[in-house]
């Protein structure tokens, strides 16, 4: 039933809404303007709004200098191919660890955690020479393995949560139709997870495509995605703030405009189950 | 023969030729930083590959963090991931007596002895050198003739910290938006860091004494120190603590500063006039000393350098040769005018009249570079060479942290004091795990 409510709070709340949404989306608006911007206004203090001279001049200084296209590439490569390979991984395992728990499941899941809680430079040295051994530095396929293993926990993780909300009578009401394990988990679990599964799809893309420590220690040119064509363009010493920002706007827009169009599926399946 | 035949015939030919092309290529990859000196060069690749057709470059250019990461996992490793790397005067000694590094012989035509001594002796390890300087920068006061005039003073050529005070008090208006002086206040062994080891160096400081003990407990850090914490806080602009080289430089370009003591290759920025608004009001002077004592010694270069894990070390040394030639001085110099050749490599760009008339700041450039000392650059002798930094691996660390100290003692959290007492706990903790004295 639907609380009854005044339109000066329904006003309110808007209000309050728009506020917290444009707060959280300032650092992205203001690199946006910045990157239209010239390098002496990017700095101008006090900073200038929209009154400025537009100019797509850093776009241009921008892909001059690097080959957008390639960085590109390998961002949408490493992204996919590591959260394809890490959902057919932890589909399996998050279904026996849903629908055939032990004693030992929780802990399990828990170990999978910690593996999270390590700052990622503690292994950085082994992982490299590890890779160097195998003539894997600067590959994709090294990416797509290290982002894979990187995210797996949060994968399992959040296709545990989505399949435990499924009863498990309809899987036993398929096994006595006669489905086997493996048309038990490809028809029946996965059609009806699909919301779930597909926000941990997108999430884990968002999450890979936005890594930056990996993605840019591993890398040198070959593999190299758009975070290193960011860092290409940021200075310690010089001011290229305008470019950068240009930098920045290409490299998110891809993702941005994902999540855009999925942003119903994403929170369809963040909410998945809520209500029951 | 027929002509299938002959198409035949001429198509094998053709792979073969482009079999041997293939197998003479040799593709290099250099690790660079992005700043705009060789963001030129890597627009100039074209015309290295022309001369050296045999030869193809592949640029991995990052932010100097970023890189300094990347290039030090790779050499440690022995990854071989680079064939050329640029990197600083601070890692040049460490690893060059590690043996991670190729030492150069420069053909005759190079004229080795065309570099300024200070820079050379930066690049080498005990004579032989690692690394060919592609610029090079010491540190210098920039100022606002015009404020400077208004306030009815005039700078010397090498000012005292006295005069920098009277100066800075003198040309102090936040009214009207100018603050005296601008200096570093972010945290970090490349920001603060180097600033203040620079002027405890001018006021008789040192980092460690011969036994390599720290000396933050010594009056001369305290004087030092006392000194940047009452002018950042009386003089400086507001929220200083968070402001490194490119917010000072953001804000000396717009007007917002009396005077800023900083690296040299700032004058080349605020004097452009598409950038700045106060391009034709900068004045340039030494870097200020005590009384009676030397002056902040500041020596940095941007160098170079072939790791012993790279495959192609014949490509990569021509590489280089090139790069730092006086040959790719004039390329520059022709394609974009003098303004834009890399400075402080040299001796004889500063005897180059076509330089010096373009270049206001050149001759100040050059007298910072040579007055800088990092062989021995503390009144007193130490057991280390560097002069805004101390080349030692276990520097980066210690550094960054007593940086975050000192920030602290700017914003008033902490006091002098306490700052430098912490500082001295820091460093003795560190060199004692790291095992010094060595």
């Amino acid at each position: 039933m639907a609380r009854q409510t005044t339109t000066g709070q329904r006003a309110l709340v808007t209000a309050v809404a728009w506020g917290i949404g444009i707060l959280i989306s300032f650092p992205i608006i203001w690199t946006v303007l910045t990157s239209f911007k010239t390098e002496a206004t990017a700095i101008a203090s006090p900073p200038v709004w929209f009154s400025f001279d537009w100019t797509l001049q850093n776009y241009i200084d921008v892909n001059t200098r690097s080959d957008y296209a390639r960085y590109f590439m390998n961002s949408v490569v490493i992204s996919i191919g590591s959260t394809l390979l890490g959902l057919a991984v932890a589909i399996p395992a998050a279904w026996s660890m849903a629908f055939q728990p032990t004693k030992n499941t929780k802990n399990v899941l828990m170990w999978m955690l910690s593996t999270k809680m390590m700052p990622a430079v503690g292994v950085l040295v082994p992982v490299y020479m590890g890779l160097r051994s195998m003539g894997l530095l600067d590959s994709r396929t090294a990416l797509v393995i290290i982002m894979m293993l990187m995210n797996l926990p949060i994968i399992v993780w959040m296709l545990f949560t989505y399949f435990r909300e499924i009863p498990g009578e309809i899987l036993e009401a398929a096994r006595m139709d006669g489905a086997n394990l493996r048309n038990e988990i490809i028809y029946v679990l996965t059609p009806m997870t699909v919301p779930g599964i597909a926000s941990t799809l997108l999430l884990n893309v968002i999450l890979a495509w936005n890594e930056a420590f990996w993605t840019l220690n591993l890398t040198t040119t070959n593999a190299a995605p758009l975070t290193a064509f960011i860092a290409s363009f940021s200075s310690p010493q010089g001011l290229f703030y305008a470019k950068l920002s240009a930098a920045s706007t290409m490299a998110i827009a891809p993702i941005l405009i994902l999540g855009w169009f999925s942003q119903k599926q994403l929170v369809r399946g963040l909410t998945f189950g809520a209500v029951k | 023969m027929t002509t299938t035949f002959r198409i035949l015939m001429g198509a094998t030919a053709l792979c073969a030729s482009a079999g041997i092309a293939a197998a003479q290529d040799v593709t290099l990859t250099v690790a660079t930083v992005n700043n705009g000196d060789m963001i030129r060069m890597q627009g100039l690749t074209g015309e290295f590959e022309a001369v050296h057709p045999g030869i193809k470059i592949e640029w991995v250019t990052l932010e100097e963090n970023v890189l300094r990461e990347k290039v030090t996992t790779d050499i440690a490793t022995n990854g071989g991931q680079y064939d050329v790397m640029t990197i600083g005067t601070y890692e040049v000694p460490i690893w060059g007596r590690q043996d991670w590094l190729k030492p150069l012989e420069m053909s005759a035509e190079y004229d080795v002895d065309d570099l300024l001594p200070a820079i050379r002796e930066a690049l080498s390890v005990d004579g032989t050198l690692y690394a060919a300087p592609f610029y090079g920068e010491s540190a210098m006061v920039m100022y606002r003739t015009d404020l400077m005039e208004a306030a009815g003073l005039e700078m010397p050529e090498e000012p005292t910290w006295d005069f920098i005070r009277q100066a800075a008090e003198a040309m102090h208006d936040p009214d009207n938006g100018v603050f005296g002086i601008c200096l570093r206040g972010k945290a970090g062994w490349g920001e603060n860091m180097a600033l203040l080891t620079s002027m405890a160096n001018s006021f008789g400081g040192k980092w460690f004494d011969a036994e390599w003990v720290p000396q933050f407990d010594q009056p001369a850090w305290n004087a030092a120190m006392s000194y940047y914490v009452d002018i950042m806080t009386n003089y400086g602009p507001p929220g200083a603590s968070t402001n490194g080289f490119n917010e000072n430089l953001a804000l000396f370009q717009t007007g917002k500063c009396g005077m800023w003591y900083d690296a040299t290759v700032a004058a080349g920025f605020v004097t452009d006039p598409d950038d700045s608004t106060v391009a034709d009001k900068v004045g340039f002077a030494q870097a200020p000393s005590a009384e009676g004592g030397q002056k902040a010694n500041w020596l940095w270069a941007w160098s170079l350098a072939i790791p012993a894990s790279s495959e192609n070390p014949e490509a990569a040394q021509t590489f280089i040769e090139w790069a730092t030639s006086k040959g790719y001085t004039e390329l520059v110099a022709e394609k974009e005018g003098w303004l834009a050749v890399p400075p402080g490599t040299r001796t004889s760009l500063y005897g180059n009249p076509e330089y010096t008339k373009v270049a206001p700041f050149a001759e100040m450039t050059l007298a910072a570079i040579n007055s800088a000392n990092p062989g021995s650059p503390t009144v007193d002798e130490v057991p280390y060479v560097g002069a805004q930094y101390v080349a030692i691996p276990e520097f980066q660390g210690i550094a960054t942290t007593i940086g975050q100290l000192f920030s602290a003692a700017v914003t008033g959290q902490t006091s002098v004091e306490e700052a430098l007492t912490a500082a001295q706990a820091t460093a003795t903790r560190e060199m004692r795990r790291a095992g010094y004295p060595k």
